[in-house]
């Protein structure tokens, strides 16, 4: 039964990427898109469901599907589908009816890469999909050929690739330590490094980890290696900058994690768990600044990210039931929040003809409905209650307020705060500053760029009011399989 | 781990293939031309090649020599060979606007080199003789890397910048050749694969900058700032 979904999954973003390249037709290739898009959503939840009963393992121990593996799935998946729904609005905004085919068979090439990392049993392995995920995402960032998304593209794949070559590093040293135990040849698997680490001599445990902590994370857009994230995610076309912000970031932090895995419970955890913590605390607090001070819509978005992921950072930092558990929501909560927020900036910034929060005025005038729901969403992704970030936060808090890292929890909470502040004081500006009245055009395609803001918002609301028992399974499991267990 | 029985003339052929290497990556630092850039680079992947087949030869790893051959092959000449092309279609014959000459950076260069010994060392629990050749394969490892994104800080054409990441690559395959050899042969050609995708997907973003952006030079690259 696990075969064929693995299958579909698989095969469904090759097809779209197949009928879009190949028939050349930019309507085929949009409903193609959609169609892959929703058959991997519909696919990842059973997935996840089968993992609880086991980790699958394929293709001679080259692919394994396990529960953390499968909720990075489920939340790439997610993304994937809401973003290729609102590109079918969104692209045709752009008027390039002839370029549309080569880009929806670069966006299902995107998901398809960050999907593959995610069931990659080797660390090797994992490391090329991640670095495709690059190569193939760079062209998305630059699609609108402009010098602006031009220069971005060039930085992102400049940064990223240096950043991610520290990353390889990491993993040639991971596996030149495991030799000392397994013998001169063996499969990088997750399993053989976490059962040959605690023999490693630790010094070298610990460059290794870091390495592969500053790689991916430069991936993952933790400050000070976040630079490239603001200027890909402000530059490129709203679908994608979801992409980027609520799939891509969380397939690399899925790197982090399992390296965390494995180096938990050796005489280095401490160390690395620090070193996770202080990256997120970095991240969260520049983030922050950079959010009161923020002038452009997309950037303010992109910082955000910024934020978030260092919150998942300090979450798998403080460890536990409660910090893993907090981070997994997290990175689902994300997905969802960033994606209706990107959503609503894109759906602004065509409206509005400008980049600038200055030039947005009188949202709800302009867009009554799916305004609200951008609205709300700020809420929401502020950290405010009833909505789903709000818990994440919260046990993310709970965690770290109880174990050792405790000046931390304090200086996110102070964070929070400002974040709040700020995020919100640039809506307000946008929804009830006073400014004189200004011609804006309307848009069409409103269905289709508004509908994946309700599937967005209704679940994050959901989520936020009812913490789904079914959840929790999934993170104690992942956190006795993968993260190794309490301690 | 062959290391453990290496014997003194293995070892020092190791290491003088390595060391080479790195003083090529100092060729590069300390040139303005960019084609000795290119020139240096397919030497020094010649070097790795001729590294492997040693490190074959001596280990026992037969696999190798298909590595041997694939690094030469693509590193030594297709590489270079686009890299090239991709100069001749700029019209730049060097980098104007470095940052720090070459003499400057040569000095931050050899600083940085013993910043990797100071790493490397304590790294490293094997004993002699094998000890000698994994500290130098540290060493030669993260103090091309250091280069590389030396280079990378202080040049601003887009091609340096692209060999400063193939730097990065290289000080990792050069040193994944001798402390792990026995990494599984298909990890590495895809990896040696992955390169040559890389370069091409830069040669494409190169030209997309020259019509889109006006320019290669990433100092003049401004636009997004905060």
């Amino acid at each position: 039964m696990t075969q064929p979904l693995l299958l579909i999954l698989f095969l469904a973003p090759l097809g779209a990427i197949a009928l879009s390249l190949g028939l050349r037709h930019a309507r085929v290739a949009e409903y193609a898109t959609v169609i892959a898009a929703l058959a991997d959503l519909v696919v990842s939840v059973p997935l996840l469901a089968r993992t609880l009963r086991g980790s699958v393992i394929e293709g001679h121990n080259y692919v394994q599907l396990d529960t953390l593996g499968a909720w990075v799935i489920v939340c790439v998946s997610i993304v994937y589908a809401l973003s290729s729904i609102y590109a079918v609005g969104y692209m045709r905004l752009l008027n390039e009816e002839h370029r549309l085919p080569l880009f929806y068979g670069l966006f299902s090439g995107f998901a398809f890469t960050m999907l593959a990392a995610c069931v990659m049993n080797n660390a090797g392995v994992f490391w090329i999909a991640i670095e495709l995920t690059t190569l193939i995402s760079t062209f998305l960032v630059g699609f609108e050929q402009e010098a602006e998304s031009t220069e971005a593209a060039w930085k992102y794949i400049v940064v990223v690739s240096g950043g991610i070559s520290l990353a390889l590093l990491g993993t040639v040293l991971f596996y030149w330590g495991g030799s000392f135990v397994l013998g001169p040849s063996y499969a990088m698997t997750w399993a053989a490094l976490r059962q040959s680490a605690p023999h490693v001599y630790p010094p070298l445990l610990l460059v290794s980890f870091l390495l592969v902590l500053v790689g991916y994370g430069t991936k993952a857009g933790l400050a000070p290696m976040h630079t490239w994230l603001p200027d890909a995610h402000s530059e490129s076309p709203a679908p994608v900058s979801a992409m980027l912000s609520g799939a891509l970031l969380n397939t690399s932090m899925l790197g982090i994690a399992r390296f965390l895995g494995v180096v938990n419970g050796t005489s280095v955890s401490r160390f690395a768990h620090s070193a996770v913590v202080g990256f997120g605390i970095f991240s969260f607090a520049l983030a922050s600044l950079f959010i009161v001070r923020q002038t452009g819509i997309k950037r303010l978005m992109a910082y955000s990210s910024v934020e978030h992921i260092g919150v998942q950072a300090l979450g798998l930092g403080f460890g536990g039931i409660l910090g893993i558990a907090g981070a997994l929501y997290h990175m689902l909560n994300h997905s969802l929040n960033k994606s209706l927020m990107f959503f609503g900036a894109g759906n602004a910034m065509r409206a509005y003809g400008t980049k600038e929060i200055s030039g947005i005025r009188h949202v709800l005038k302009t867009f009554p409905v799916s305004g609200i729901l951008w609205l709300l969403g700020a809420v929401g992704i502020a950290g405010a209650p009833p909505f789903a970030l709000f818990l994440s936060e919260f046990t993310i808090l709970r965690a770290g307020i109880n174990g050792r890292y405790r000046w931390a929890a304090i200086v996110f909470v102070f964070f929070l705060i400002v974040i709040f502040v700020g995020f919100l004081a640039h809506f307000r500006a946008m929804y009830f500053d006073d400014a004189p009245e200004q011609e804006i055009p309307r848009l069409t395609g409103t269905v289709w760029r508004t509908l994946p803001m309700w599937l967005a918002f209704l679940p994050l609301l959901a989520l936020g009011l009812w913490w789904p028992q079914g959840l929790w399974d999934v993170f104690t499991k992942i956190t006795l399989d993968v993260m190794g267990g309490v301690r | 781990m062959f290391l453990a029985h290496v014997t003194p003339l293995q070892a020092s052929i190791f290491s003088s293939l390595a060391i080479v290497s790195l003083l090529l990556t100092f060729v590069m630092l300390g040139s303005h031309w960019l084609r000795n850039y290119v020139y240096a680079f397919a030497a020094q992947s010649w070097l790795i090649a001729a590294l492997s087949a040693a490190v074959a030869y001596f280990g026992g790893y037969r696999e190798l020599y298909a590595i041997a051959v694939l690094t030469a092959l693509f590193r030594g000449l297709v590489l270079p060979l686009l890299l090239m092309r991709i100069v001749d279609r700029l019209h730049v014959k060097r980098e104007i606007h470095a940052i720090l000459q070459p003499s400057s950076s040569l000095v931050i260069g050899a600083l940085v080199v013993m910043f990797a010994f100071v790493i490397s060392n304590h790294m490293n629990q094997q004993a002699l003789p094998a000890g000698r050749v994994v500290v130098l394969a540290l060493t030669i490892m993260l103090s091309m890397k250091f280069l590389g994104f030396l280079m990378l800080a202080v040049r601003d054409e887009a091609i340096s910048q692209i060999l400063g990441l193939l730097v990065l690559e290289n000080g990792i395959f050069l040193g994944s050749q001798i402390l792990v050899p026995g990494m599984p042969l298909l990890i590495e050609i895809v990896i040696l694969f992955d390169l040559l995708i890389v370069v091409a997907c830069f040669g494409m973003l190169v030209r997309f900058l020259v019509v889109h952006a006006g320019t290669t030079s990433s100092r003049q690259l401004t636009r997004l700032v905060g």
